[in-house]
């Protein structure tokens, strides 16, 4: 995917391509989420599984602004991330299906795939454990000079980390090139940031470090891009980290098995009808002219065809075979 | 009673493979746990164990059949004192009988495949022209300026490292020579720095990782073993971590409980670590070294008690110590002392007190604990048919409860006594300069031990 991947125009030349680019990149991120459900209530994909959706705008915004040599880590809400960074849907696919041909050849599941070629560096399991580990990569592109900056995410919950603050001012002190971007979807699992937060304005979380935070409409791809942008050059003129915490919402529970019994269906449905990503992207694109509606039908069809091979794909894919619960243990010095 | 050896189904999808080749003849003793034939499955080629001793009556099936279904016969085994002619009994027979054991190259096999084929004892060092006398701290300040020079990839971080020069002066001299770039003072932040240098390795880097002790490494120790030993196995072999973490472990003195434990057991329970122990300023100098190369996450346990010790150390450029091989410090003929870091010491000191009562005992200076130097263990033990362990660590699921089940599987049959383990006592490391002394294995003590799997008095 990642058509409109890295950065082409500054944020006031946003063009048409651009916007369409981004609505078919969100697409494709939740037409690959609902075929991960479809495919977990199978019985074909195992164990947790985080679904992305509703947060798409928020990654394809952030990898649309991205430099050539930015990093990127999350934790375990991780598809989205995958698909945006450029990695295969099939290989991402036949991961979650725990077969031979996914990225990490079945061994690693839905929270664990990385991809070196992406700079793409994981799919963590522990919450907030990306976050030294995203400010180690930032320290990484600052010794080898390389002008990257890494993209790590986090969410709300993990903010909470004492780790997140031990990262958050080692960052500062060395000016490492570190864009935190928090996904505060509101829910910590099942617990409410404001019964989780203690001060729910969490960009102002590294303002003891004096470390820049803004709020951002997730739930807006423009919004994020344009956030994003300043950040990162911020980010990549030494200035050091940058927070942005985006405001945004997951449709689905925290994982498979979570039917999410802590909040309303109401405000799930007001979500979804006046704030998706999706639908008000689209509104826009029909709205201004930029493309009909035969175009999105035209659209709908590629991106459903690309999950629909990425299904087949991790259905026939066969298992590892057994020899491989011995091997990637170790690397042969 | 003959028993029929029927197709295994070897995976859960299997309903018929091919029996590849026998390794075994019609009339050849069997042992359980020989290897009979090879299966080839839709997925793999596996072995065929046999369970039961035997001798090898009939073979049913022929070597390059394919498509035979799972439960068929292939073999008739024979138990001793029966002859070919019980074979026809069992051929009317119906049914199967016992299936035998399968191993795919399970624990078991991973053991087996470390035993040693012959009784190869731990190789004689190579003999250098010139040896300097340095201590343990020289050494492995040493061995991280000849890596940083080798290699611009390579850094040092953790408390203290730069401006101080080391809590415990480790890294003197480095930052003069490599900058702050390359030798960087972190803040109190085990869990931040470990992770910080987690994700620079991810990224290509060397970081060596220095916990001021490795008491404080438990504040890091998420990002050890989930960050740090899981990644290149959760990643199917893409993304692999070369990262050190060091700095000094086990008892220091007078320094109370959260300050005084070995953490040898906790690490070296985990696959996808290597874990190294140096006892001498060669050891520090060679392990280091090696472990900085290592393209995987390489542990190092030192001791406080060691950095100021000295010893002859190689003088040559390419000395390296290879993870993974012990050293038998001092060669001995009745009783083997298989021991780590600085115990090697202390139990030198019983190997002299044991040679006035005329016991002679071989000192085995593990080196590095996982992966374990089982060959040398064994070959040794084959030699003295007795074994004491010695470690400050707890006795409970600690290296000497390894070392003793390693026994059972390898040296069953070669021991004439029980392994002793010798470790520090079960309690929390106490103040007190006597409790202190009561709480760590001595000279003494371990010479008692050793005598007792002697059976001398």
């Amino acid at each position: 995917m990642a058509t409109t991947s890295k950065r082409k125009a500054k944020a006031a030349e946003i063009g048409p391509d651009q916007l369409i680019g981004w609505y078919r990149d969100m697409l494709q991120i939740r037409r690959f989420e609902e075929k991960a459900g479809q495919l977990y209530g199978m019985g074909l994909i195992g164990g947790f599984c985080h679904l992305y959706i509703g947060q798409e705008a928020v990654v394809v915004g952030m990898q649309s602004a991205a430099g050539e040599t930015d990093s990127v880590i999350t934790s375990y809400r991780d598809h989205g991330q995958m698909l945006a960074c450029g990695m295969d849907a099939k290989g991402v696919m036949a991961e979650l299906t725990g077969r031979s041909g996914g990225y990490s050849r079945g061994k690693g599941g839905s929270m664990h795939m990385f991809s070196r070629e992406k700079r793409f560096y994981g799919g963590h399991g522990i919450v907030g454990a990306q976050v030294p580990i995203g400010t180690g990569l930032g320290f990484a592109h600052k010794y080898t000079g390389d002008q990257g900056v890494c993209h790590v995410y986090l969410g709300d919950g993990a903010l909470n980390q004492g780790q997140v603050y031990e990262s958050f001012n080692m960052a500062a002190l060395w000016k490492l090139p570190v864009v935190y971007v928090i996904e505060n979807n509101k829910y910590a699992m099942g617990t409410s940031s404001e019964r989780h937060a203690a001060g729910v304005d969490l960009y102002k979380r590294g303002a003891a470090y004096g470390i820049p935070g803004e709020a951002v409409d997730g739930m807006d791809v423009q919004a994020v891009y344009t956030a994003a942008i300043k950040a990162l050059d911020h980010c990549r003129s030494g200035s050091g980290p940058y927070i942005l915490e985006m405001k945004t919402y997951r449709y689905r529970g925290h994982s498979m098995s979570d039917p999410a019994k802590y909040r309303t269906k109401e405000e799930v449905t007001k979500m979804r009808e006046q704030h998706d990503p999706i639908d008000t992207l689209k509104s826009k694109l029909l709205d201004a002219g930029l493309i009909d509606e035969a175009a999105l039908k035209e659209m709908d069809r590629e991106v459903k065809l690309i999950v629909t091979e990425a299904a087949e794909f991790a259905q026939a894919s066969p298992e590892p075979d057994l020899a491989e619960l011995w091997t990637d243990v170790l690397i042969e010095a | 009673m003959a028993i029929e050896i029927l197709m295994p189904a070897l995976s859960p999808t299997m309903t018929e493979g091919k029996l590849a080749r026998w390794l075994k003849a019609e009339g050849d003793t069997v042992k359980s746990g020989d290897v009979l034939a090879e299966i080839e499955t839709d997925k793999a080629t596996m072995e065929l164990e046999a369970v039961e001793e035997g001798v090898l009556g009939k073979i049913l099936i022929a070597d390059g059949a394919e498509g035979v279904a799972v439960n068929t016969a292939i073999a008739i085994m024979l138990e001793e004192g029966e002859t070919a002619d019980d074979l026809g009994k069992v051929m009317e027979k119906a049914g199967p009988s016992v299936t035998p054991v399968i191993h795919d190259g399970g624990p078991q096999a991973a053991l087996m495949a470390q035993a040693p084929k012959a009784s190869a004892p731990a190789p004689v060092e190579k003999h250098y022209a010139k040896y300097i006398r340095q201590t343990v701290r020289e050494a492995l300040r040493d061995a991280m300026a000849e890596e940083m020079r080798r290699d611009e990839s390579v850094f040092l971080l953790g408390e203290e490292v730069a401006q101080y020069q080391g809590a415990y002066k480790v890294s003197q001299g480095l930052l003069d020579e490599f900058s702050d770039k390359r030798v960087i003072d972190t803040p109190i932040t085990e869990m931040g720095f470990a992770g910080l240098a987690v994700g620079a390795a991810f990224a290509g880097l060397k970081p060596i990782v220095e916990f001021m002790t490795m008491n404080f490494s438990m504040q890091a120790i998420d990002h050890v073993i989930n960050s740090a030993a899981k990644t290149l196995y959760m990643s199917g072999g893409q993304q692999p971590c070369p990262i050190v973490f060091r700095g000094p472990n086990g008892a220091a003195a007078r320094v109370g409980a959260q300050h005084s434990q070995d953490f040898a057991s906790w690490y070296a329970h985990c696959p996808g670590l290597k874990v190294v122990a140096p006892w001498s300023a060669a050891d520090a100098k060679g392990l280091l070294k090696a472990a900085i190369r290592d393209p995987n996450p390489v542990v190092v346990l030192e001791n406080e008690i060691l950095y100021g010790q000295s010893f002859d150390v190689p003088d040559d450029p390419d000395f390296i110590v290879r993870i993974g091989k012990a050293k038998i410090e001092r060669p001995g003929e009745h009783v083997t002392i298989v021991t780590y870091s600085r115990m090697v010491g202390t139990s030198l000191e019983a190997a002299a007190l044991l040679e006035k009562d005329g016991i002679s005992a071989e000192v085995l200076n593990l080196r590095s604990l996982r992966p374990i130097d089982i060959d040398s263990i064994v070959a040794s033990v084959k030699k003295t048919n007795r074994i004491i362990s010695v470690e400050e660590g707890w006795a409970f699921a600690g290296i000497g409860s390894e070392i003793a089940a390693l026994m059972m599987e390898h040296c069953f049959d070669w021991l004439d006594a029980p392994v002793i383990r010798v470790c520090g006592a079960d309690v929390p490391m106490p103040y007190a300069a006597n409790l202190e002394r009561l709480y760590l294995p001595t000279p003494d003590g371990i010479a008692d031990a050793a005598r007792k799997v002697c059976y001398a008095k």
